[in-house]
């Protein structure tokens, strides 16, 4: 399923005298199937941006193409419960929705919600439990017992098991130690290739956005200023600062070296495998 | 529509009225409400809200800024002038519909009302208007003070007051964020029968508590660590400065309490 | 030799109702002017060490000295002055309602003359240069900003050292700068101890000596350079390694030659240049 945002402009509190506009005139496109990362600096309207996604917020002018429906400035819309099924959003520090008796109400809310029968949503917390990597025995648990980390995985269980066609994160691994980053990021990756599932990344870590997403789109003071491959973003560190944003660290490695040495490497380089690789292939010839 | 709404907010400049003592401001809005009670006829009303206008003028706030930023309270002024209107049953009958009567007296008492009830809601509203929440939390403290001396907690009433301040906007953005994360899980807060619709605010209000007292745990160890023992032997960073023009605001409020009395008891 | 501003000797300690050993006999030291960071993956006791040192819970067994005296229940008051904390979510240690109450606040405690607490509130702020913002309301400001108000507040009181429990762990990565470039100021120019507890290999990177917690026990003490000679097996205590290292030991796999490990990346730029570019 695409997602298509067409001129969106939101203003906040609009008509009163607090009213701030918080995006101008943002159009990209998400295909199905793809990974897209939405950066920018705090402020930059990336939260806003996220919020239209599933027509939690209506454009105040412009639309957003979600699938089959579009959600127009002005229009009165009904039922907007299959886009927000289809579209599913883990929010910032997820673990805080939580509220049911046990792991397992929590998980079938979501999917219950949406019309699934009990029993077929409760099929779907067993499946997706052990897909977020924890075990089957904690649905019976209070999420309240849990530690950090497992209730962010049943957070994210929860908007799984709505099986929605794309999915939406935002700074999915704020908090998380080291390990649990790593392992976080790539169950969503694997889930995204292995499923086909379409994925929005919104973050700020330049590092999450060169090692997954196949598109970066760049917000700053609520316009977007860039659209383009990691690979092409990052080559321009220079407009990258402009924008309060930096390159990922194999990056700045890899200008620091280049400046030192007076020389380049044949191309960007988005990991620390690739950019050994690539010295290695450079200095070869020389050190032999 | 509450974005609109100035009651309970405070607006930054810089008049007398801002400037004077949150304790001169208490003591003066709690004395106005006791004094507007002592009028009883149309005149003393009109001094009164002639008092009440120069008080909003040296304010620098207009009363048209008052007026559009209380409509709510206005349609309840005008709600409850229709309803004394209707239910006073005295003096000589104005009007005979039939199927409803109006009385001189209704008329009257309708007026004196909500005469009254606007002077009142424009005086707190001046209140808070040019004091800052915190102003009015510590001069509230202040005044309160001397009652520690029969256990009445004033500071810790304060504190209350002042952490409640701190935290409504961050409980505001909260609320906010969790229901826009259930509605993304398909939660339906604002259609369908009221049965659902009350449903759908336990996954609102669980969270919400849940973290509440998260925080507050966080805080009182934050608060902890930071020496807080209580009332007794804290100093104050906030110092409140009783000059004369506080004074002299209490001083004619004893006027206008003077002229009132005399005109409701010896005239 | 400076004197131990906290030590703590064999401690263990597990939460009432819970048969669980979250600390194993655990024991080190922080002296004066030390930058020490104590590492660990989440769950491995190192947060329930900074609710230990405040005297927020006793250990089961084992003893706290902060600045000499010993931590116990009558004597908790009494080291709490010497300790200032920074804690993890920013907005759960606000206070005040704007940034001066709060810098205020403990000062007020504490029962500082309201002289003396003016000057003292317009210094803390200086130092974390957040002067512009003295009558800001939290709500307005940003993560990093109100860490850095959380840090004057804590300057304020002078304590003898600060501890820092995670304090950039829910930052932006610009917010994260924030804090750590303060830290390292604060560091250089004061001589300010520093205990930070992190997950965040950079910040632990910068700090004189490193404590890695695992399973509730002391699994290594160490200069960063030490610490980070332990390579994949940090990895599998589920921290990871600074990017330096990493980059090396990627070039050594590639059969580049890289001489032992640098913790920065000039000095790893400045030996590959040294060996394949240098005529």
């Amino acid at each position: 399923m695409d997602i298509s945002l067409q001129e969106v402009e939101y203003r906040y509190a609009a008509g009163s005298p607090f009213e701030k506009k918080a995006v101008e005139n943002v159009s990209f496109t998400v295909s199905s199937g793809e990974c897209v990362a939405v950066i920018g600096h705090t402020g930059s309207g990336k939260s806003t941006i996220l919020l239209h996604l599933n027509a939690l917020l209506k454009p105040t002018s412009g639309s957003v193409v979600i699938g089959d429906r579009t959600v127009k400035a002005g229009r009165k819309e009904k039922d907007l419960k299959p886009i927000r099924q289809k579209v599913g959003i883990v929010f910032q520090f997820p673990e805080q929705q939580l509220f049911e008796e046990t792991v397992l109400k929590d998980i079938c809310y979501g999917p219950m919600n949406f019309g699934v029968s009990e029993e077929e949503a409760k099929c779907r917390a067993v499946y997706w439990i052990k897909q977020v990597g924890l075990s089957e025995e904690i649905l019976q648990e209070s999420p309240f017992d849990l530690s950090g980390g497992q209730m962010r995985r049943v957070a994210i269980a929860g908007v799984l098991a709505m099986e929605p066609e794309v999915l939406v994160l935002d700074e999915p691994t704020a908090g998380l130690d080291p390990r649990g980053r790593k392992e976080m990021m790539n169950m969503f990756f694997r889930l995204h290739k292995e499923r086909k599932m379409t994925m929005i990344l919104v973050t700020h870590s330049m590092e999450d956005a060169a090692d997954y997403a196949d598109k970066v789109v760049v917000l700053h003071k609520g316009k977007k200023v860039h659209e383009g491959t990691p690979r092409e973003l990052f080559s321009d560190a220079e407009r990258l600062s402009e924008w309060g944003l930096g390159v990922p660290e194999v990056v700045r490695f890899q200008r620091m070296l280049e400046a030192k040495a007076g020389r380049k490497l044949p191309g960007i380089c988005l990991s620390i495998e690739e950019l050994a690789a690539s010295f290695s292939e450079l200095s070869g010839g020389k050190a032999t | 529509m509450m974005e609109k709404m100035i009651f309970g907010r405070y607006i930054p400049a810089d008049s007398i009225v801002h400037r004077m003592d949150p304790r001169a401001k208490l003591i003066f809005v709690f004395a106005f409400i006791a004094i507007i009670f002592l009028a009883d006829n149309a005149w003393a009303y009109g001094i009164a809200a002639i008092y009440t206008l120069a008080s909003i003028w040296m304010s620098g706030i207009t009363v048209r800024f008052l007026i559009s930023g209380l409509k709510p309270v206005m349609i309840l002024i005008a709600f409850t002038f229709i309803l004394q209107i209707f239910f006073a049953r005295e003096g000589r009958v104005v009007l005979d519909l039939g199927f409803l009567t109006i009385y001189e007296e209704g008329i009257r008492q309708a007026f004196m009302i909500s005469t009254r009830f606007l002077l009142l809601v424009f005086m707190t509203s001046l209140l808070t208007l040019t004091t800052t929440p915190i102003s009015i939390t510590d001069g509230l403290e202040s005044l309160l003070n001397p009652l520690k001396k029969i256990k009445f907690p004033a500071h810790e009433l304060a504190l209350m007051m002042s952490i409640a301040l701190r935290f409504i906007p961050t409980l505001m953005d909260e609320t906010d964020k969790i229901m826009k994360a259930q509605m993304a899980r398909g939660s339906d807060m604002s259609s369908g029968p009221l049965k659902d619709r009350i449903k759908a605010v336990v996954p609102l209000m669980i969270p919400l508590f849940v973290n509440a007292f998260k925080r507050a745990e966080d805080l009182a160890t934050a608060m902890e660590v930071r020496g807080y023992r209580g009332g007794e032997g804290r100093t104050k960073y906030r110092l409140l400065n009783w000059h004369i023009r506080d004074t002299m605001a209490l001083f004619t409020l004893i006027i206008l309490a003077g002229i009132l009395s005399w005109m409701r008891f010896w005239l | 030799m400076s004197r131990e501003v906290i030590s703590l000797d064999s401690i263990t300690f597990h939460y009432p109702g819970s048969e669980q050993q979250v600390l194993k006999n655990v024991s080190f030291s922080v002296r004066e002017g030390e930058w020490v960071a104590i590492v660990g993956h989440n769950g491995s006791g190192k947060s329930t060490l900074a609710k230990l040192m405040n005297g927020l819970y006793f250990p089961k067994a084992g003893s706290i000295h902060i600045a000499g005296k010993k931590l116990e229940k009558d004597t908790v008051w009494e080291t709490r002055k010497h300790i200032g904390m920074v804690f993890q979510n920013p907005d759960n240690q606000f206070v005040g309602t704007t940034v001066q109450d709060d810098v205020a606040f403990g000062l007020e405690n504490h029962g500082v003359p309201h002289e003396d607490m003016v000057r003292r509130v317009h210094s803390a702020l200086r130092q974390v240069k957040m002067d512009d913002f003295l009558n800001q309301e939290p709500h307005h400001l940003s993560g990093g900003q109100k860490q850095r108000v959380a840090m004057a507040s804590v300057l304020a009181l002078q304590p003898d050292i600060i501890i820092l429990d995670e304090a950039t762990s829910m930052l932006d990565p610009t917010g994260r700068q924030e804090v750590i470039s303060l830290v390292r100021a604060l560091k250089q120019e004061q001589e300010m101890t520093v205990l930070s507890i992190t997950h965040d290999l950079e910040e632990a990177a910068k700090a004189d000596r490193l404590i890695v917690m695992n399973q509730g026990e002391v699994y290594r003490t160490g200069t960063p350079e030490e610490i980070f000679e332990l390579g994949d097996e940090l990895v599998s205590l589920g921290l990871d390694l600074p990017f330096p290292i990493k980059m090396g030991n990627a070039l050594k796999a590639q059969g580049v030659p890289v001489q032992g490990q640098h913790l920065t990346e000039e000095e790893l730029v400045n030996e590959l240049w040294t060996s394949h570019f240098k005529k």
